[in-house]
Order: structure tokens, then C-alpha cells, then sequence
């Protein structure tokens, strides 16, 4: 509040929003507080994240790089499978403007179409490890007990164990193809997404409207799902889109271990396939990291700024 | 005590578990370790694959394989690695040394520089260092973790020539035990700085907000009321409580560390139990995959351990004082 002569508990206790944006009010009665009309809790929300700079920043390296995903292919047709020059041709030749690997294939290419398989992997991944992870953490966190105890057991054994072997061991005991590298990665990544879905329903499930909704009759199965699940859907939501960011890290890391699908270009792949030759040939292994490193940075950023504009004590700085 | 009798009947439970999906896992493996070999020598009669099987003990049931390989591993026989032909115990033995010295130098970096960073940015929160540090915390958490090995390597090998990027000791030899551990510690600055990178970002975070948060705290105010130096201020009072999240982090990230090691290990070509799996699974060594799988759920669960207990140290009110602290109550409330 700007107001030199508001009460100062008034300006505490007013709903957040920062001083500049307030438009001035008639001055309320002494010790009378009148609540202001709240805006939309969507408008609220997307007010919070546009001031946030660094979200704002990751929303544009994300939609570049969608469009260099998605439009790119459009605009850069060469075959990525194709041989355009000789091997490791520098950066700046006359057929490949980013180089080329080590069969002679273009780099700039394999950035442009490996991006499709590369985002497909990590957000599949993570669909599967947080549909894991909710169910998982949903029925520990709703029944408690016994069942809570051994569900919780289960994931303590899903973590302990070194996610990126177990997983190496998936993918090489069930084949490099596509989709079991995706399920390997959901299922080995599930555990921290059903801590939090525990979380949050031991807290939500407290709450006076559940008791009302299990007092009007509603089933154990409806109380999870369609009364429980929506509200804690919020921060799951985030880490669901911060899961996509470290399952495009897994991937690259099994691609980098050989354990990528050799038919299906991905950024790990390129990296994958030319680390033997990295000092003969930087741009290799650089351009396409370059690629995986602004993408999950641009996902975490985003997300932050999600998470940051969904906290209401957050939002009042 | 009754806690530590439980938490070593759930480490043995959990342990136990590590040993059967293994070897279930193994059990729906396509190949046969047999037939790797027997392609790899190129062809051998149906007496010699069977009783090969015989050997490693694959003719029999499914549940008597576990059972068998159990008992041997209460015993500490791993069995022979298909690959190298000798001990799977002494083969991993040899290697665990490296990985070890690796994670722990990492986590000692990052936990002292993250931490450092962590208190400068909160004390200096709108300070240009303290967006630096942000900034790089966020870049080291996005970062692939080989991909900055890879970097760091590309950096040192050809452009400045300082650290050696491969290995864990010179080819040359050197000249007694100092000159050995001048040039494993040489050896090991690239890998722990790369595996490092994660952690410190990681950790500077944490420590950010924790001792943001601290900082504001009422007994803080009455140290500095009291007239203590900031520097007793920060270190003597503020870091006890501000450094719990970063324990507790540390304690849940060890499987992942080791992950990281693995990435790390491969780049840099140290003789760790990571690069030790990447070749087996190259490889089909199961009996050796299994045993590393074993042996990495052992550093998890010991290091978790550990965490416990330093976390009893800096925090008094977890661990052995638990018991009082009801009684106390009651005597409040009479």
C-alpha cells in the first residue's frame, strides 16, 4: 500500500498484491476491513509468473525450442540419415553449417529431427513414472496403515537403488528399442512423485470436505480419484513437468552409454554415437548438448516460476 | 538400540530384495550367458554348453538358482564373472576403492562449496554473486552430467593441458606412496569436479533458502543482540540448523550419485564399479552385473546409515534423546 495514510495492519493483512498494481480504494472505516473483490485465481496466477523474469526466460527458450522441434524440419529438409559431406567436416562447411559426425551426417539435421524423439522419450517417460508415482503415493496416502507401510517399503527399495543401473540393466535385458527405454525409465524414476502424492493426500484427506463427501456416501475409489486427486493435483502437475526435464537427462545418459535406440535419432544418440572421436571432432558431442542442456533448463525454469506463482507466500514478494 | 536393531532388520529386508529382483530380472534376460560364450568361442559341442550349464549352475529351477544364489552371496561368493573368469567378489573388490574415493571427494566438494555459496548468496541475497550463483546452480541441475564431463575434457586435453583426462594413475610410474597419492588426487580432480557440478548447484540452493530462512529466526537476533561476531553468528549459530536440509538430501541422493559416477566414471575412464557395469552389460557378465547391483545397494543403505547418524550429531533433537521428550510434556501439563 502506497497510501501513507492506510493502518498498517490493514496493508499486512491485505490479500497480496503488489503495491504498484493497487488501484486506489475509498479509505475504509477505522478497524472495518473491506476485503477486496479477488481477482480470478487463474488471472492471480498468471499475473505472479509474469513477474517472475527467469520463468518468463524459460517459457521462451521452451517455445524456441518446440518451434525448432516442430517447424524446424520444415525449413531445414536434409535427411539426417543421409551422408552430406566427408566425415567430421567442421562447423561453417559448405554442406553441413554445424559439421558433420562420423560417417559424414549432418549435425544441424540430427538437432533439428532428433529433438521430436528426445521430447517424446521424456514426456512418456514421465507420464509413466508420475501415473506411477500418484497411484502408488494416492492409496499409501489415503489408507495409511499397514498398506501405507508396505507401499512406502516398496518405494524406499526403488530408491535406494542407483536409478540409472537398474535401468541400464532394463534396457539391455529387454533390448535398446524406443519403448523400453521409455518404460524403463518410468519405472525406475517413480518414487519421489509417490512421496509427494503421499503427501499431499495424508494432508488433503483430513479435510472437512472429504468427511463431507465420504459422509454423503462417496466410495473409497471416487474419494481418491474425483474428490482427493484434484486437489492435490497442483504441485504434482509441476513435478510432472520437472519429471519431463530429468527423464530427457536418463535418456541421454542411456544413449550416451550405448543403450540408446540406434534406429531412432535422438540428441543422446548423437552424443552416443560420436564421444569415441570428441577430440577430433568437438562440435559432436557440444551441439547437441547444447540442445538437451537449454531445453531441461527451460523446463526447470518453467516450472519454477509454476511453482512460485501457485505459492501464495511466494507470491507476495 | 531397539531403532538400530530395526533399521538393520529392514537394511537386511531391503538388501534381500535388491538379490531377488536381480535375479528375476536376469531370469526373463532374452540371451543366455552360455550361448554369449559359446558364440564367443565361436562354436563349442552339446557336451561342453551343458555341461557349461552345469557349471554355472543354469539347468536347474528357477527358485533353487535363487536359493543357491542366496546362500553364496551370505557366504560372499558371488560366483566367477563370465567375462574375466576369475572371482566376481575380488573383480568388484578391486574396483569399489575408486568409486568410493570419487563419490566422496564429489560430495565433500559439493557439500563445502555449496554450502559456502548457499550462506554468501543468503547473506547477500540481492547481491551480483548471489544471481551468479542461482544461475549456476540452475545450470549445473540442467546440465548432462557426462556432457560437462565431456566439456571439461575436450577443455583439458587440448585447449589447456593441466589435469589428466583419463584414468586414475599415470602410465609412468611414480615414485612412493606421496608421489602415488599426489597422482591419484591429479587423476581425480576432473571426475569429482564433473560429478561435483550437480551436487554443488544442488546443494547451494538448499542452503540458500535454509539459511534464509534461519536467518530471519528470533535466536539469531538474539546472538547478534548479544553482540557475537557475524562470522560467530553464521558459523557458530546460524549453520547447525541451516545445514540439515543439505544432510538430508545428501542421505536421499546417494543411488542417484552413484548413477552420476557411472556417467562419469565411463567419461574419464576411472577403474570404478560404474565403468565396471557399463562393460559388463556391454558383455552380458550377469554373475558381475548382480554383484554390482548388490554392492551399489550396499553403499546406498550404508551411506544412509551414516547420514543418520551424523544427523543425530547435528541435530540433538533427533536420535538418542527421543524418550524424555513425552515425559517432559506430562510434567508440563500438571
Amino acid at each position: 500500500m502506497t497510501d501513507a495514510t492506510m493502518e498498517p495492519d490493514i496493508a499486512v493483512t491485505d490479500p497480496a498484491q503488489s503495491p504498484a498494481r493497487q488501484p486506489r480504494q475509498p479509505m475504509p472505516d477505522k478497524g472495518m476491513e473491506v476485503p477486496q473483490k479477488p481477482a480470478h485465481p487463474v488471472t492471480e496466477f498468471a499475473r505472479a509468473f509474469a513477474r517472475n523474469q527467469s520463468a518468463i526466460l524459460g517459457l521462451v527458450l521452451l517455445i524456441a525450442m518446440f518451434a525448432l522441434t516442430f517447424i524446424g524440419p520444415f525449413f531445414y529438409g536434409v535427411d539426417p540419415y543421409e551422408m552430406v559431406d566427408m566425415p567430421f567436416a567442421p562447423p561453417g562447411g559448405d554442406y553441413a553449417p554445424l559439421g558433420t559426425d562420423y560417417i559424414g551426417r549432418d549435425i544441424l539435421a540430427g538437432i533439428v529431427t532428433g529433438g521430436k524423439a528426445t521430447l517424446a522419450v521424456g514426456a512418456s517417460a514421465a507420464f509413466i513414472s508420475v501415473v506411477i508415482g500418484i497411484l502408488i503415493g494416492s492409496i499409501a496416502g489415503f489408507f495409511g496403515g499397514w498398506i501405507d507401510a508396505a507401499l512406502m517399503k516398496v518405494t524406499e527399495f526403488f530408491q535406494i537403488l542407483p536409478a540409472l543401473l537398474l535401468a541400464m540393466l532394463l534396457v539391455s535385458v529387454f533390448g535398446a528399442k524406443l519403448l523400453t527405454i521409455i518404460l524403463s525409465i518410468g519405472i525406475v524414476s517413480w518414487p519421489q512423485t509417490a512421496r509427494l502424492a503421499r503427501a499431499e493426500f495424508m494432508r488433503i484427506r483430513k479435510l472437512d470436505y472429504v468427511a463431507a463427501a465420504r459422509t454423503a456416501g462417496a466410495k473409497n475409489a471416487y474419494l481418491i480419484f474425483a474428490v482427493i486427486l484434484p486437489a492435490a493435483l497442483p504441485p504434482l502437475i509441476v513435478a510432472a513437468g520437472l519429471a519431463v526435464g530429468s527423464a530427457i537427462l536418463f535418456e541421454a545418459g542411456l544413449s550416451f552409454l550405448g543403450l540408446g535406440d540406434p534406429n531412432v535419432m535422438s540428441w543422446g544418440l548423437i552424443i552416443g554415437q560420436n564421444r569415441n572421436y570428441l577430440l577430433d571432432a568437438w562440435w559432436t558431442v557440444t551441439l547437441p548438448g547444447i540442445a538437451i542442456f537449454v531445453t531441461v533448463l527451460a523446463i526447470s525454469l518453467v516450472g519454477d516460476g509454476i511453482n512460485d506463482a501457485l505459492n501464495p507466500k511466494l507470491r507476495r514478494r | 538400540m531397539k531403532t538400530l536393531l530395526s533399521k538393520l532388520a529392514s537394511v537386511v529386508g531391503l538388501l534381500f530384495a535388491v538379490v531377488a529382483l536381480n535375479f528375476l530380472l536376469i531370469q526373463f534376460a532374452p540371451g543366455d550367458p552360455v550361448e554369449v560364450i559359446v558364440g564367443e568361442m565361436g562354436g563349442a559341442s552339446e557336451e561342453l554348453v551343458a555341461q557349461m550349464r552345469a557349471e554355472y549352475g543354469l539347468d536347474k529351477p528357477v527358485l533353487v538358482q535363487l536359493a543357491i544364489y542366496v546362500g553364496k552371496i551370505v557366504t560372499g561368493d558371488f560366483g566367477l564373472s563370465i567375462y574375466y573368469n576369475q572371482p566376481v567378489l575380488s573383480l568388484i573388490l578391486q574396483r569399489l576403492p575408486a568409486t568410493v574415493l570419487l563419490m566422496l571427494a564429489s560430495m565433500t566438494i559439493a557439500v563445502v562449496l555449496g554450502t559456502f555459496l548457499g550462506i554468501f548468496s543468503a547473506r547477500h541475497p540481492k547481491g551480483l554473486l548471489s544471481h551468479f550463483v542461482t544461475l549456476f546452480s540452475l545450470a549445473g541441475y540442467s546440465a548432462p552430467v557426462f556432457w560437462t564431463g565431456l566439456m571439461l575434457l575436450i577443455l583439458f586435453s587440448s585447449v589447456w593441458p593441466i589435469f589428466p583426462v583419463s584414468g586414475m594413475t599415470s602410465i609412468r610410474g611414480v615414485q612412493g606412496v606421496f608421489g602415488y597419492i599426489l597422482d591419484v588426487a591429479h587423476h581425480l580432480v576432473l571426475p569429482a569436479v564433473t560429478l561435483s557440478s550437480v551436487y554443488i548447484a544442488l546443494y547451494s540452493r538448499l542452503s540458500r533458502a535454509s539459511m534464509l530462512d534461519v536467518l530471519g529466526a528470533d535466536y539469531i537476533r538474539t546472538a547478534r543482540a548479544k553482540g557475537l561476531s557475524e562470522r560467530q553468528v553464521i558459523y557458530g549459530h546460524a549453520l547447525r540448523n541451516g545445514i540439515i536440509p543439505v544432510v538430508t538430501m545428501l542421505g536421499l541422493q546417494m543411488g542417484q550419485l552413484l548413477a552420476g559416477a557411472t556417467l562419469v566414471e565411463t567419461v574419464f575412464n576411472w577403474p570404478g564399479l560404474g565403468r565396471l557395469a557399463y562393460e559388463s552389460i556391454l558383455r552380458r557378465d550377469y554373475p558381475t552385473l548382480l554383484a554390482i547391483l548388490f554392492f551399489s545397494a550396499v553403499i546406498v543403505v550404508v551411506a544412509n546409515l551414516l547420514t543418520d547418524l551424523a544427523y543425530g550429531k547435528i541435530d540433538p533433537r533427533i536420535g538418542g534423546r527421543r524418550k524424555p521428550a513425552p515425559r517432559k510434556t506430562k510434567e508440563a501439563t500438571q
